[in-house]
């Protein structure tokens, strides 16, 4: 971008910088911390090693992107002390990321519905002004197009498998529908950040992200829900009570035992 | 810099690289860190420190501190512990980075390699092409999990992602 050009573009606050890396920091490391549930409860040992590796790639990219908005906050918090010195009032994760597995039907539908936008939200964010952020997205983008297409996989073989299997999913859709509007609908950080070109413009993502998700619904003989009218606000840090009961687990052995390490 | 100085720079450079190669991958300990290819640069900075950029193979690999541990101690070993290490993110690692002897001292170990994103890989026991996946993710987050329909052996495979 020509040097004219970029002078034109607003200046983003270190406020709404540090803001808009919290949601996309905590939506993976709170869903990464759903997926390392299943260690060691998964339908079958594949299975089990699949949701443990997105969960490892999630958790790895939350720490890229805390510790970036550490320094961007610039007062001396690394991705330890936002992890786990926060509590969930101050979480910034979609509220889609934090609600309960339930059945490896509802998992799937929950990182379907999530794949979907990270990856064409990391991949927009690959052309990002800040330079930083980028390069963690250009990465995040490859793992979020594997994990994709192992769950885009499993929401296929699931909706056009079994009578139970289809019922199942077929719920899950309907129940999680609820929480899509929240990813897709920009509100006025998501806009300042299009507008500092930081971040992606929110029609863009929300245009891939429905052409996706449709194909796959289709192919999974699923029916496109209607569309939610009850706005969720996990971004904005007001949660579903299932954020606190995770992150209790997650917070409590450096609470318990703080600067521990092993 | 200096003629005598570049030389001198160029073979400390040399030296580094060296003490990298006998740095085994935790994981997989048949190949080291050059040949995996996450080492992405070993350069001299004006101020005379020679810098190792060194890449994760995923963003979430639970080997990559122990692998910076392990260079560190390496380079601590040869008496160049003024080096310094540091993250490199882009480009992203792929098994494209691998290099050659690291390629075939894979498949002597039994791991296969995707040539590209999708493609079948051969089996490393008995180089049949009649494969299935049975796993996208296998033992460590680079590798996928595959099964030749030829030999019936089970087998690992880095992904081309």
């Amino acid at each position: 971008m020509s040097a004219a050009i970029a002078a034109e573009r607003p200046h983003a606050t270190v406020e709404e910088r540090f803001e808009y890396m919290l949601r996309l920091a905590d939506t993976s490391l709170v869903a990464g911390q759903r997926l390392a549930e299943w260690l060691g409860h998964g339908p079958a040992l594949e299975e089990d090693l699949a949701l443990g590796n997105i969960a490892l790639d999630l958790i790895g990219q939350a720490r890229l992107l805390l510790a970036l908005a550490g320094r961007i906050e610039g007062r001396g918090r690394d991705e330890d002390a936002l992890a786990f010195w926060r509590d969930a009032g101050q979480f910034r994760n979609v509220s889609l990321a934090e609600q309960p597995n339930g059945d490896f039907g509802q998992t799937i539908v929950r990182q379907c519905l999530l794949d979907a936008w990270q990856l064409e939200t990391y991949v927009s964010l690959a052309g990002s002004l800040d330079a930083e952020l980028a390069d963690i997205a250009k990465k995040a983008a490859k793992e979020c197009r594997y994990h994709w297409r192992y769950s885009s996989g499993w929401l296929v073989r699931l909706g056009d498998g079994t009578e139970e299997s289809h019922r199942r999913v077929g719920a899950a859709v309907q129940d999680l529908w609820r929480f899509t509007d929240e990813l897709l609908t920009p509100d006025a950080l998501d806009a300042r950040m299009a507008e500092c070109g930081i971040a992606p413009p929110p029609a863009a993502v929300r245009e891939r992200w429905e052409r996706r998700v449709a194909g796959v619904l289709e192919e999974a003989r699923l029916p496109w829900p209607a569309r939610p009218h009850y706005p969720w606000h996990g971004k904005r840090g007001v949660h579903t009570e299932a954020l606190g009961h995770l992150l209790a687990t997650l917070q409590h052995l450096p609470r318990t035992y703080p600067g521990v390490s092993w | 810099m200096s003629a005598p100085a570049a030389d001198a720079a160029a073979l400390r450079e040399r030296r580094v690289w060296h003490t990298l190669e006998s740095v085994a991958d935790p994981e997989i300990p048949v190949v080291n860190v050059v040949e995996l290819g996450i080492v992405r640069h070993v350069r001299t900075a004006g101020d005379g420190r020679i810098h190792v950029g060194l890449t994760p193979t995923y963003s979430g690999c639970p080997a990559t501190e122990v692998i910076e541990q392990a260079v560190r101690t390496a380079l601590d070993h040869a008496g160049l512990a003024d080096v310094a290490l540091e993250t490199v993110l882009w480009p992203a690692w792929s098994s494209e980075w691998l290099s050659e002897s690291g390629r075939r001292k894979l498949e002597a170990f039994g791991v296969a390699i995707e040539s590209r994103a999708g493609a079948a890989p051969a089996c490393p026991r008995c180089a049949s092409r009649d494969v299935e996946c049975i796993g996208e993710f296998g033992s460590t987050p680079c590798k996928a999990h595959y099964r030749c329909r030829t030999c019936l052996e089970p087998f690992d495979t880095f992904k081309c992602i």
